[in-house]
This record gives structure tokens, sequence and C-alpha cells, in this order.
């Protein structure tokens, strides 16, 4: 990979300058940054390394909500996550145990993958993602393949999940990058469902409102029994066919209602 | 360059580097510790696996100077001064828990990670932990029963399906 300058900053302030350089780059767990730069499809200047930082970890229960810094790794979401257990198993289910001590919310939400895991959580789970800057609803994050509603230079400081009566996620692995072929998080709170897919649309995480509405009225799998996915704009790849992922969708969506209950 | 300081297996160490050095680099080119393979170098296989202030990490997908400070054990650091292997070391040997070698310092690592948390784990749970190993030799029926043994459990003759 190309060089460039590697700075580790000690506090958010030091890390909001630093990135204010043209072709600065925040680097937190970098299992995603590092083989991109490799392959040159990234060639930052400059690198701000965030996990230094310790305001930006930890797992804090607060009332019916659950903060989580975001240089926290999945690692330590799976362990310390316990207030909201369907959020610490998609933590523990992400790549493979070396990958999780190294991994973090934050990266993961801001790179956005397609097939991350964690856009489904936030999304699902209606929850905030707080910035150096302000707070961003999940509805008004993610904003398409690997874009989201950061800015140059935003760094995000933790993600608030309310904590649901019920959830589940469901992924059906691909078995070679452990990434979601798709995955389905659906989350029961009191004043209705969130469904929230990755791994499927050429959006990137996408919510499925038909089946929100559905398990809104009779929280039950056989609920989404007459539903079905439209397969336009889903993820065509030599994985699976649009279809495939279409089919996918509502079978997760159901494991995963049966998993909650 | 930037000069960079670190403990390996227990050492104080430190080299010059760049930016981009990342730490596999660093442990094989800098300080000649070449137990550390680099398999795939895209952060799939393990191989290069180490443990990072007790944590197993793939050292190919972190920068040295992120481990600036930091405890970092290798494979070298495994066995006992005079040689004597430890008891996962060991249990490869003796349930023939490698063919060509080349992930072994990986599966080795991963397994010390593992025992560490889990001491005695169930073969699900070793098959589960080892999903970021690679071995292309072995089918990974012997790696697993080479771990069951280390952690001090009964293991069977011929490995489950």
């Amino acid at each position: 990979m190309y060089n460039f300058d590697f700075e580790q900053p000690a506090n958010i302030e030091e890390a909001v300058a630093a990135l204010k350089d043209e072709d600065a780059l925040a680097l937190s767990g970098g299992q995603t940054l590092i083989p991109s730069m490799k392959q040159r499809l990234n060639a930052p200047t400059k690198l701000v390394s965030l996990t230094a930082i310790d305001a930006l970890k930890g797992v804090c229960p607060d009332g019916g909500q659950i903060a989580i810094g975001a240089a926290t790794t999945h690692a330590t979401v799976a362990a310390e996550a316990t207030d909201y257990p369907a959020l610490a198993a998609l933590a523990g289910g992400i790549g493979d145990p070396a990958v999780r001590n190294r991994g973090t919310i934050g990266g993961s939400l801001a790179n956005n993958d397609p097939a991350a895991c964690y856009p489904a959580a936030v999304l699902a789970s209606g929850a905030t993602v707080v910035t150096n800057a302000r707070e961003i609803a999940a509805d008004a994050f993610f904003d398409g393949m690997f874009t989201t509603a950061l800015q140059e230079g935003e760094i995000i400081t933790d993600v608030r999940f309310p904590i649901p009566e019920k959830a589940s996620y469901q992924k059906f692995e691909q078995p070679a990058s452990r990434f979601a072929l798709t995955g389905v998080f659906v989350a029961k709170y009191r004043d209705g469902v969130r469904v929230a897919v990755t791994g499927a649309s050429e959006d990137g995480v996408m919510r499925w409102a038909e089946a929100e509405a559905a398990l809104g009225t009779t929280f039950s799998a056989a609920a989404l029994d007459d539903l079905s996915v439209s397969a336009d704009g889903l993820i065509h790849d030599l994985h699976g066919t649009p279809a495939y992922r279409a089919n996918l969708i509502k079978v997760l969506a159901q494991r995963a209602v049966e998993a909650a209950l | 360059m930037t000069k960079l300081t670190m403990t390996v297996n227990g050492r104080s160490v430190s080299g010059e580097v760049e930016g981009r050095t990342l730490l596999s680099t660093f442990l094989r080119e800098n300080l000649g510790l070449t137990g550390t393979h680099v398999g795939c170098d895209t952060s799939q296989c393990g191989a290069c696996t180490v443990h990072v202030n007790g944590l197993a990490v793939k050292s190919c997908t972190m920068f040295a100077q992120e481990a600036a400070g930091a405890d970092v054990a290798t494979i070298e650091g495994q066995a006992a001064a005079d040689g004597t292997l430890n008891r996962i070391q060991q249990a490869f040997q003796d349930y023939h828990g490698l063919q060509c070698g080349f992930c072994t310092p990986g599966m080795v690592m991963a397994a010390a990670a593992l025992l560490k948390d889990t001491p005695k784990p169930t073969e699900a749970e070793v098959r589960h932990h080892l999903e970021g190993n690679i071995c292309r030799c072995t089918g990974y029926h012997n790696i697993v029963r080479a771990i069951m043994a280390a952690s001090g459990q009964d293991v069977a003759p011929v490995a489950a399906e």
C-alpha cells in the first residue's frame, strides 16, 4: 500500500483537528480499511487512529437505552451489551474472533458496507448515531451503499440504542467472507415493530415496511406468511440472485420473529 | 520513519517503522520473528494471528504503530526457554494437528486465546472459534482433537464429523 502519516490523538478534539487535512482518513479497528488500502482502493495521505481515545470506548446501559462508544470492539459489545441480548449476539457473530477483537461499531457504521451486520441493528432499533457535531437518527444516517450522512472529518462518538421488548437478528452467512449474504433484524417496541434488512439491497441497509405493519398487528411468524418481497433493486452476485435474496428476507424475518418470541 | 517500542514475548524491542508498516511486517522483518506467517494478507486465513495485550488479532491487519507500547505474544514465545513445547504445541505434535505447518502458528495462538477464556471448550466451540483460521491440509479434525486434548479433555480416537 502507499505510505501515509500515522497519528494517534488522545482525545476527540485533537482527532477532529487532525482530520481537517485533505485526504486524511479516520482509522478505527481497520478490519475493512486496511485490506482496502492494500488493494489501493483507499490511499489516504494521513490516518488518524481513534482507538487510543478512551472517551470513545465502553458499553453504558442507561435506563431504557444502551450507549456504545464508537471505538468499542465487537468482542466487547458481545461480552458487555447484556441489556440488549440480540445486539450482543449480533456483535458476537461478526467475522471471526480475531476480527472481533479489532473491529469497532463506529467503523462498521461509518463504512456502511451493504452486507455489514451493525447497520441492521441500528436501523431496526431506531438508534441515534452521535457524532462530534450532532445527533443523527438512524433513518437519516444510512444513505446508500458505503455512503452515510457523515460529513468530511465528522467522527461518530457513540451510538444510543433504545432497548426493545423483544428482538432477534438472523444472518444467512456468506461462509468465505462471514458477512451477511442476507441478514434481518426484527425489534419489537411498545409503540411498534421495526424490521431492517442488510446484505440484500443495492442501496444498502433498508427497512421492510409491510412486515413492520403486519408484525405490529400480530407479532408472529405466521403474520408474514402472505407477504412477499420484490426482487427489484436487490443485489445480484455469484452468491445469490435477487430472487434468492428476496426469499431469504422473508425466511430470515420469520426466523427472527420465532427467535424473539 | 517513526521510532517504535513494544514488548514482544516479554522482551522490550524497538525499531523504525513507516505509517504503512504492518505489525506482521515489523515482527518478521524488523525483529526476524518469522514464525508469524503471512498467508492471505487479507485477514481471511489467520496464519498471522498473534496476541496484542492478551487478545488474538490478525497481525497483517493492524499497523505496527497501533501496537506501540503494547504487550505482544507470538509463536516464538510459546515454548519454554529450554525448548520444551507448551501444552498446546505438544498436543499438536501428539495428535498430528498439522501437515505442512504453514497455518500452525496462527492455529496455536488462536487456540491459546480460546483456552484462556474457555478452559474446557466443547468440540463445537473449538470449531466455531477457529472460523478465522484456515488450514488447507488437515481438514481440521486433528487440529480440533489437539486443542481438546490440550484442554485436558478426553478425545475420541476418530474425530466426529
